[in-house]
């Protein structure tokens, strides 16, 4: 695949503390095409949610981070770009979902008035009354029905399923390149949740969004993305298009974590082993060769 | 799997219980007219979305509080709405959350031993080593009694829960989504031991859940709720292979699954709703 819209190639991520620097991130590589959804996988403290930060630069904010590596989007080199212009990425050409729509969304705001500080990031001289139209329309695009009711509201008076719609159209509503989802739904219920990943996946393939999907549930993973990058301990241990990873994950900490999914086909708890040495074996590229 | 004869002796009941909040505007029937029992030994999931009345039953279950009308039985004999201190101790409780449900305070030898002094329980002398046994028991080292749950990882917190409530010796344990907040990882090994002290200690188990595939491979039966109303209840094959209720099939439906054969069950679950 060739001008990928996001690459990051040995991203290294430690922090300063008190007991000298503790590595974070071991070199992470990792590729998103235009128009696919890519997954990271892991546990908690695996460094996805890191990762996330780093590439809406977030991170570099932080006086403690260390980073190094390349991280390019659409082309551009963003540890060459000023703060500013980082700032300026953020809301138009790459977004983020989080996982808790609720509280991610201000409490003393009505919805609209949200909505029309995103919007207006990529228009100073938009109208009260065009932003109502358009935040409406985006409304409509996430299935929400009475949508002029919806932006009167406050998050606190709408349901989890409803903030979730509201914060995946308020992501996608300047058409960003880039959609980082982190954990998105997590705190929903499985039936909310199934019903608005399925949402937010048709809602990107129309509009042709990158995603880089980050979550810990390897089902909720197989429904939505593409490719899958597994990360165990601040490296990527392996990668492919997510059929093969599913059908013949190979790396024995994909292998462990497949395993570890109770089956709805029964057959019993699994009897999982301690975290073993073999889950820091080198990485498994689906992509270049598959290891017999 | 239970013996056929255990269900004749349901250790836990619930006659037509229900619940009403009052507030002051207006009242919420969080639970409506439900019947259940548990069979000693057995373990009976408890499956809903978030205000299906889950927690409420769980919660007068333990008596925290009594129902607004019908009655609940523990070995046949009726529970009052003020429980004793050896009724209160027959039912104990794992929650979600380790971390907010241990105090950080305490050392985890002193959460322990709180439990044992409360109820009286052994010998003065002999508490400690029953602590040594009871972190034992849960696959943690002992000298993790002197250790505040801060240091601890999330699983290791949870077995100390778990641990917890084995201290007071319940008949029952109630488990209000004990592993909802942990890894994949963790939460395969926290189920097992959760699966291996049932048979090893004959506990019975009130285990509430919103993961479906959780309860397929722990649960002997399972009871589906739906705002305050028990839709179904069948035992967990049946629940699976041929769920008689609409709100069951959406819930299987929902499930995140990874293989192949899951997806082929679930498509079968998915296609029956004509037959009902």
């Amino acid at each position: 695949m060739s001008d990928p819209i996001l690459s990051l190639r040995d991203l290294k991520l430690g922090f300063k503390t008190y007991e000298g620097l503790v590595e974070v991130l071991h070199g992470i590589s990792l590729r998103i095409g235009r128009g696919e959804k890519v997954a990271l996988v892991g546990e908690s403290g695996s460094g996805k949610s890191v990762t996330a930060r780093i590439i809406l630069g977030l991170l570099q904010e932080l006086k403690s981070a260390r980073i190094s590596g390349e991280i390019h989007f659409d082309g551009a080199d963003l540890e060459k770009l000023s703060r500013r212009e980082r700032q300026s990425l953020r809301g138009t050409r790459m977004s983020m979902i989080f996982q808790d729509p609720t509280s991610s969304l201000n409490p003393v705001f009505p919805i609209h008035v949200q909505f029309h500080e995103v919007l207006r990031r990529m228009d100073r001289n938009l109208t009260q009354r065009q932003g109502m139209q358009r935040a409406i329309s985006l409304l409509t695009d996430v299935s929400i029905p009475e949508p002029e009711r919806v932006l009167q509201a406050y998050a606190f008076q709408l349901s989890g399923g409803m903030n979730q719609r509201v914060m995946i159209a308020m992501a996608l509503a300047n058409e960003p390149s880039l959609l980082i989802a982190d954990e998105p739904g997590t705190a929903l219920d499985v039936t909310v949740q199934a019903q608005t990943l399925h949402l937010m996946r048709d809602l990107v393939v129309r509009k042709g969004t990158s995603v880089l999907f980050i979550s810990h549930n390897l089902g909720v993973v197989r429904e939505f993305a593409d490719r899958v990058y597994v990360i165990y301990k601040g490296r990527i241990v392996e990668h492919g298009p997510t059929d093969t990873l599913f059908s013949k994950p190979l790396h024995p900490y994909t292998k462990a974590l497949m395993a570890a999914v109770p089956r709805i086909t029964g057959g019993g708890i699994p009897d999982i082993a301690e975290n073993s040495e073999a889950f820091l074996d080198p990485m498994i590229d689906h992509e270049v060769e598959v290891p017999a | 799997m239970i013996e056929k004869t255990a269900e004749l002796v349901p250790v836990l009941e619930a006659r037509n219980i229900s619940k009403t909040f009052k507030a002051a505007t207006h009242e919420v029937r969080a639970l409506d007219g439900v019947n259940l029992s548990v069979a000693r030994g057995e373990c009976l999931a408890i499956v809903g979305e978030s205000g299906s009345g889950k927690t409420t039953l769980a919660n007068m279950l333990l008596g925290i509080y009594p129902p607004t009308t019908g009655e609940m039985l523990l070995d046949g004999a009726l529970l009052p709405a003020r429980r004793s201190l050896p009724l209160r101790r027959a039912i104990q409780l794992v929650q979600q959350n380790p971390l907010s449900s241990l105090n950080p305070r305490r050392t985890i030898g002193a959460s322990l031993r709180l439990a044992l002094d409360v109820h009286d329980i052994g010998a003065r002398q002999e508490r400690k080593t029953r602590i040594a046994a009871l972190l034992d028991e849960v696959g943690l080292p002992t000298e993790f009694a002197s250790r505040y749950p801060s240091a601890l990882s999330g699983g290791q917190r949870q077995r100390v829960a778990i641990a917890r409530a084995l201290a007071c010796e319940p008949e029952i344990l109630v488990l209000d989504e004990p592993t909802s907040a942990l890894d994949v990882l963790v939460q395969a090994r926290v189920l097992r031991l959760l699966d291996e002290l049932r048979h090893r200690k004959a506990l019975t188990y009130v285990f509430i859940t919103h993961d479906l595939a959780v309860v397929r491979n722990i649960a002997d039966r399972v009871a589906v709720f739906e705002r305050g109303i028990m839709v179904e209840m069948a035992d967990t094959e049946t629940i699976f292979t041929n769920p008689g209720n609409a709100y069951t099939r959406s819930l299987i439906g929902a499930i995140p699954i990874i293989t192949g054969e899951e997806e082929a069950l679930r498509k079968t679950v998915l296609e029956n709703k004509s037959v009902h």
